[in-house]
């Protein structure tokens, strides 16, 4: 008996895979830009059925609200409207439908053989014992303290900390990416 | 959500990499390649959501590496559409067959 929970799973992940196809198999390139907005949607509500509320907010704006719509506009830019895209060559369609396959089903058997740890956790005692010790010496931030806080706030403080465990420096060298970015734009 | 075990979650990104894949195989067009870059990135960024969650619920890794791949595909789509609304001025078509002017 499945709960009402893994029946939002499974209902969301099927949303997901059925639109991803469409969005790489339509043969209208709006339609699949269009498409391509309804899977990340879904993924974004999958963000929020793991409860990762944050991540969840970062996938609409980004995603939904910044690459989408770039992309819908370059499609107004470059396409003549109404114009199908052309079919893919068969030989290759063909391969490429058996290479997926034979990838996802590798993949597949891989995921299936292992097994995530009795607890959930792989063996590394040493390991565990160590993130916590470290957690509580930093103190003041409250990183990885057990206590499964997801909270902004608690996102926030961990990825501006210069202490252990803290993301300033690969945080202000994606700024200089981004800003990289869009200079290069001008 | 703890009904649903982690293998489950990974076979749905593992499923939404491949079918990237195929877009990424199939596809002529540069703007719809894109899109299916995208779509792997998003399988990606699953399954480090997953496992931080699933794994490791007291640490937050998972949610950095998710936000710093969120931060790279924006600048790499924004930079990918300037590329290609160039070559658009360029050659009038954004197929990669087109673009073989630099190919030895």
């Amino acid at each position: 008996m499945m709960s009402a929970s893994a029946v939002v799973f499974y209902i969301l992940s099927f949303f997901i895979l059925v639109t991803g196809v469409l969005a790489v198999t339509s043969r209208k390139i709006f339609r699949s830009a269009i498409w391509l907005l309804f899977s990340l949607t879904g993924i974004a509500g999958l963000y929020f059925w793991l409860q990762m509320e944050f991540i969840a907010a970062v996938q609409i704006v980004v995603y939904v609200g910044g690459i989408v719509v770039l992309i819908i506009f370059s499609i107004f830019l470059t396409q003549q409207s109404g114009k199908d895209l052309p079919a893919p060559v068969r030989s290759r369609a063909i391969f490429s439908v058996l290479a997926v396959c034979a990838g996802f089903l590798f993949t597949c058997m891989l995921v299936g053989q292992y097994t995530f740890g009795a607890a959930g956790r792989p063996a590394a005692p040493g390991n565990v014992a160590g993130g916590v010790s470290v957690g509580n010496a930093v103190g003041d931030i409250r990183v990885g303290n057990g206590t499964g806080d997801m909270s902004v706030g608690n996102i926030g403080r961990q990825l501006l900390s210069t202490s252990e465990h803290g993301y300033v420096l690969p945080f202000e060298v994606i700024s200089i990416l981004l800003l990289a970015a869009v200079s290069l734009l001008q | 959500m703890s009904q649903v075990p982690l293998s489950h979650i990974l076979f749905v990104s593992t499923a939404l990499f491949f079918i990237g894949m195929y877009g990424l195989f199939t596809r002529r067009n540069m703007i719809t390649m894109l899109m299916s870059v995208e779509l792997i990135l998003n399988s990606v960024n699953i399954n480090f959501v997953a496992f931080n969650k699933y794994l490791y619920p007291d640490k937050l890794e998972g949610v950095f590496f998710t936000l710093f791949i969120v931060a790279i595909a924006a600048a790499e789509a924004a930079v990918a559409i300037a590329i290609i609304i160039n070559l658009y001025r360029n050659l009038r078509s954004i197929d990669v067959e087109a673009a073989d002017e630099m190919k030895f």
